[in-house]
């Protein structure tokens, strides 16, 4: 404190004054959040009954289910035991397929939905305010509601099968790029739209020649990244009868087929790595192109 | 000059036609590949919708049954027991709270070991990076399943299943903020002798720390629509409830349970939105002593 007391003028120490007040300020504020947080874990566990001790007894029955999906293959009959791991490797492709062409067509009319409900979500575009209103409810309520939600009611009303999963993903597709759409219109640049209006164009024409030009870079990388959610969304859908490999799965792990569930996971994951890093190559390509 | 319609000569017209022939017709091959993009597509949408065996009759036959299951939505009614789907609703809101928190535990020593700026092997960093895709690939729902055979009915499963399927998505997210982090800290707080550790708490925690909560937040709300829906395979929370009823037909409270969902969704992004706002990114640039108070 020896050198300290050289510098002992009355601006340091009230310097030094105001800071131990804001650590002391600083430090109350850590407590009570500390406090809360603490609190929030401690009324979580009781409230699902989810403790520390109860899970680590639940670990040796799950590391238990993943010995049991590890095949038994052995180096001498390696072909065969592939062979036989994987004997219905067709059959799953061929679901694997419809859940591709589930993700796609959900994107689709994803697109078409959104392009026709965020241009009047677009404050800047649509000065009708109830239809303004209206178009943004509209999306909001469409992508809110989970997808595996839509698809259980839409199971009811269409029947098992592919098709409750395409229209449950499409609804949550369009609401969700409605939204990201909207968003993308709200930033663009007017003066294109207010030359078109000057020189009498029609909403139409202004939309189509003012604003799409704007917006294609946008709407182009939230379309790609719309792509890989849903084909993750469409392999689950089929849990609850939507058709795809989804409801393959659920079987398997619902009937113990322990080898046909780690068979379907591997196909499933290599699926969702492969088109995740396609769409990233097509995103670099496409975007890359228009900032040249 | 304007160029009107009005004041172009035909010899003039001849001559911006002869010179600019792309602003007026564009050649056969760009007209024809744009058909057969257009085609192409169409031939897509017809064979899907064969392939989902989408014939206007069924259409039409669904669409007036989900238009009876909307009318009978009206008015929602909360049925017999009320504070029972209350309960369940906070049942998955701790579901995701307390797999968010286990994920963002977890994800901060595996995302500092995926980082290749802490560990530079490019084999072991490879093999980690590939095991996170591999884990956040599948999805929580999946993962609830396998647990609910593996541990049993109830939220358990339903937390273990969001902790785990996050744990791959933070440790990336984690590993990734490290990865870009400014060296020069780090190396500052090398070049004065420090151990490895020491660098990592002062050199690279700074930095990453605002970013691994701003994403743990962000995972909590995802984790909460996660949340109300893993219930359907028997992991706890509202969706047990919502799939119930939905089996049973009883549309005006499955109606009720979609508002608490997405009324409850709503909530938790607002918070979540406050706290980013408030303490993440508001106060990163907030100084300790003002200046203008201290003098």
């Amino acid at each position: 404190m020896d050198g300290a007391s050289a510098m002992d003028t009355p601006a340091v120490r009230a310097l030094e004054h105001q800071y131990r007040r804001l650590r002391r300020q600083q430090a109350l504020v850590t407590l009570v959040c500390i406090s809360v947080f603490v609190a929030c874990v401690v009324g979580a566990s009781v409230v699902t009954g989810v403790t520390p001790i109860r899970v680590i007894r639940g670990l040796p029955g799950l590391g238990g289910y993943f010995a049991e999906t590890v095949p038994d293959i052995s180096l001498a009959t390696f072909f065969a035991d592939i062979a036989a791991w994987y004997a219905d490797f067709w059959h799953w492709l061929g679901l694997l397929f419809d859940t591709m062409l589930i993700a796609l067509m959900a994107s689709l009319t994803g697109v078409v939905g959104a392009l026709l409900l965020s241009f009047s979500a677009s404050r800047n575009l649509m000065s009708n305010t109830p239809i303004y209103f209206a178009s943004r409810r509209l999306l909001e309520l469409a992508r809110t509601v989970p997808e595996v939600v839509y698809a259980l009611i839409f199971v009811v009303a269409f029947g098992v099968g592919p098709l409750a999963g395409y229209l449950a993903l499409s609804v949550h597709s369009i609401g969700g790029l409605g939204k990201l759409y909207a968003e993308v219109n709200e930033n663009i640049d007017t003066r294109p739209v207010e030359g078109l209006a000057a020189a009498g164009g029609n909403w139409f024409e202004r939309i189509r020649y003012a604003v799409v030009p704007q917006v294609l870079p946008g709407y182009t990388s939230y379309t790609l990244w719309r792509v890989e959610l849903n084909l993750r969304a469409a392999a689950i859908v089929g849990f609850v009868g939507a058709g795809g490999i989804g409801q393959e799965l659920y079987t398997a792990i619902s009937w113990n087929n322990y080898q046909d569930v780690s068979a379907i996971l591997i196909m499933l994951v290599t699926t969702v790595i492969v088109l995740d890093l396609t769409s990233e190559v097509m995103r670099n390509r496409l975007l890359g192109r228009e900032k040249n | 000059m304007a160029l009107t319609a009005a004041s172009i000569t035909p010899e003039e017209m001849d001559r911006l036609q002869a010179n600019y022939p792309r602003a007026f017709k564009r050649p056969w091959w760009e007209q024809a590949r744009q058909w057969a993009v257009w085609s192409a597509l169409l031939a897509f949408v017809g064979y899907c919708l064969v392939r989902f065996d989408a014939a206007p009759g069924r259409i039409w036959d669904g669409l007036s049954e989900l238009g009876v299951i909307l009318s009978a939505m009206v008015p929602p009614t909360f049925g017999a027991a009320p504070s029972g789907l209350f309960w369940a609703l906070l049942e998955s809101l701790t579901m995701a709270f307390l797999g968010t928190l286990t994920a963002a535990l977890l994800a901060i020593p595996l995302g500092i070991m995926g980082a290749r700026n802490i560990i530079p092997n490019w084999v072991f960093h490879f093999v980690l990076r590939r095991h996170f895709d591999g884990i956040r690939g599948i999805d929580p729902l999946v993962w609830a399943l396998v647990y609910v055979r593996a541990v049993g009915l109830g939220p358990i499963a339903g937390t273990l299943a969001i902790a785990t399927s996050d744990t791959g998505t933070l440790a990336k997210l984690y590993a990734e903020a490290i990865e870009t982090a400014d060296s020069g800290q780090a190396e500052g707080v090398a070049a004065t002798g420090a151990g490895r550790s020491i660098v990592i708490r002062l050199g690279v925690l700074p930095q990453v720390l605002p970013v691994m909560l701003s994403n743990a937040l962000y995972m909590f709300e995802s984790n909460t629509r996660s949340a109300t829906i893993l219930g359907i395979v028997g992991a706890g929370g509202i969706g047990f409830e919502l799939s119930d009823r939905i089996r049973a037909h009883r549309w005006d409270e499955v109606g009720m349970i979609i508002i608490m969902i997405v009324v409850t969704v709503a909530l938790i992004d607002g918070l979540s939105h406050l706290i980013r706002k408030r303490f993440i990114e508001g106060g990163k640039n907030r100084p300790l002593v003002r200046t203008d108070e201290a003098t």
